[in-house]
């Protein structure tokens, strides 16, 4: 059975393991979401569950959204987001989905985020291209090089590395190991680093690479 | 709330004795070889501290057969079993990267007498490279 969670992005800190060694965290806000919607393959053709999360004043959403939530009774929600899942017994609309009812320590998960804008950056930043010298006559500085050969083949190619927007892209990291999973206040702890700002908001996995 | 803090907070030691930048300490690790476990001693002076919280970690030189010798430990390790702060020493510094460029005499760190506190053994000479 998969397993999913909503979330946001604390920030980084280290925690000793049990043998004393020092393992770089990233502390995530993880759940609690609430599920809104029990999509069937009789009735809609596929199975999902609607999972919405962080709850939010009434004035900031729009009223056909509110209504959705007055309809089934739920408190508003500021993300709303569509769980594929196969197995969707024991959801029904309502019933809250905690972290560490999800996830163990030892689990490996995959962590979906927006990733920090960068704005529109060269080819040196956004592709590690090398640069020229700065000095001794040289007039090729941080300019990305030839874009492709002659008149054969006369053209140039798709897909070439070149300037332009760089990250508020999604990225997933994948493989992350759970540390620690804490109903109490909600914290969720997985080794090494997630995609995007303090704040931004997670998808959390259980790992597509086993 | 802070929860960065609160993640944190369990780990934190508060058994370790205050020490200071410039005090000579002796440092006690816990090493584990196979299934023994033995402890070793590291002393000389704490020359720096940085971070905080969880993270923090402290530097401590000492010279070692007449070359220097720096060891960083995190604060809050485990593998920490007991810190013995033997003279508190008196500088004027936060980091006292000085003393890697200093030789003899000069690389040592006058002591802080302190009269108040009874737990520091006063000693008479200044602190040995």
């Amino acid at each position: 059975m998969s397993k999913y969670i909503l979330g946001k992005k604390v920030g980084m800190t280290q925690v000793f393991d049990e043998s004393g060694l020092l393992i770089p965290v990233t502390v995530l806000q993880a759940g609690p979401c609430t599920v809104v919607d029990v999509k069937t393959k009789e009735k809609d053709g596929y199975s999902a569950l609607g999972i919405a999360y962080e709850d939010v004043k009434e004035k900031r959403l729009n009223k056909p959204l509110l209504g959705f939530y007055k309809k089934i009774g739920v408190s508003p929600k500021k993300y709303l987001r569509e769980w594929r899942t196969e197995n969707t017994e024991g959801y029904e609309i309502g019933k809250e989905i905690k972290c560490a009812d999800m996830f163990q320590p030892g689990d490996k998960v995959d962590v979906t985020g927006t990733s920090k804008g960068k704005g529109y950056q060269g080819v040196i930043k956004r592709h590690g291209f090398s640069r020229g010298r700065e000095s001794h006559g040289s007039k090729f500085h941080r300019a990305p090089g030839a874009l492709s050969a002659h008149s054969d083949p006369g053209k140039v190619f798709k897909l070439r590395k070149l300037p332009g927007q760089m990250g508020n892209v999604q990225v997933t990291v994948k493989n992350l190991k759970v540390v620690k999973a804490d109903n109490e206040h909600n914290i969720l702890l997985v080794k090494g680093a997630v995609p995007g700002p303090k704040g931004g908001l997670l998808i959390i996995k259980e790992t597509t690479k086993s | 709330m802070d929860l960065i803090k609160l993640v944190e907070q369990d780990q934190i030691r508060t058994d370790l004795p205050q020490m200071d930048i410039g005090d000579f300490v002796k440092v006690y690790l816990t090493i584990k070889e196979g299934n023994r476990e033995r402890i070793q001693v590291f002393d000389g002076t704490v020359i720096a501290r940085k971070g905080q919280g969880l993270t923090e970690t402290f530097k401590v030189r000492r010279m070692s057969y007449g070359v220097g010798v720096e060891k960083t430990f995190p604060i809050n390790s485990p593998k920490i079993s007991k810190i013995e702060v033997v003279r508190k020493g008196k500088v004027r510094r936060a980091k006292l990267y000085y003393l890697r460029d200093r030789v003899g005499k000069a690389s040592k760190v006058a002591e802080r007498m302190v009269y108040d506190t009874a737990n520091v053994t006063t000693a008479t000479e200044t602190v040995e490279e």
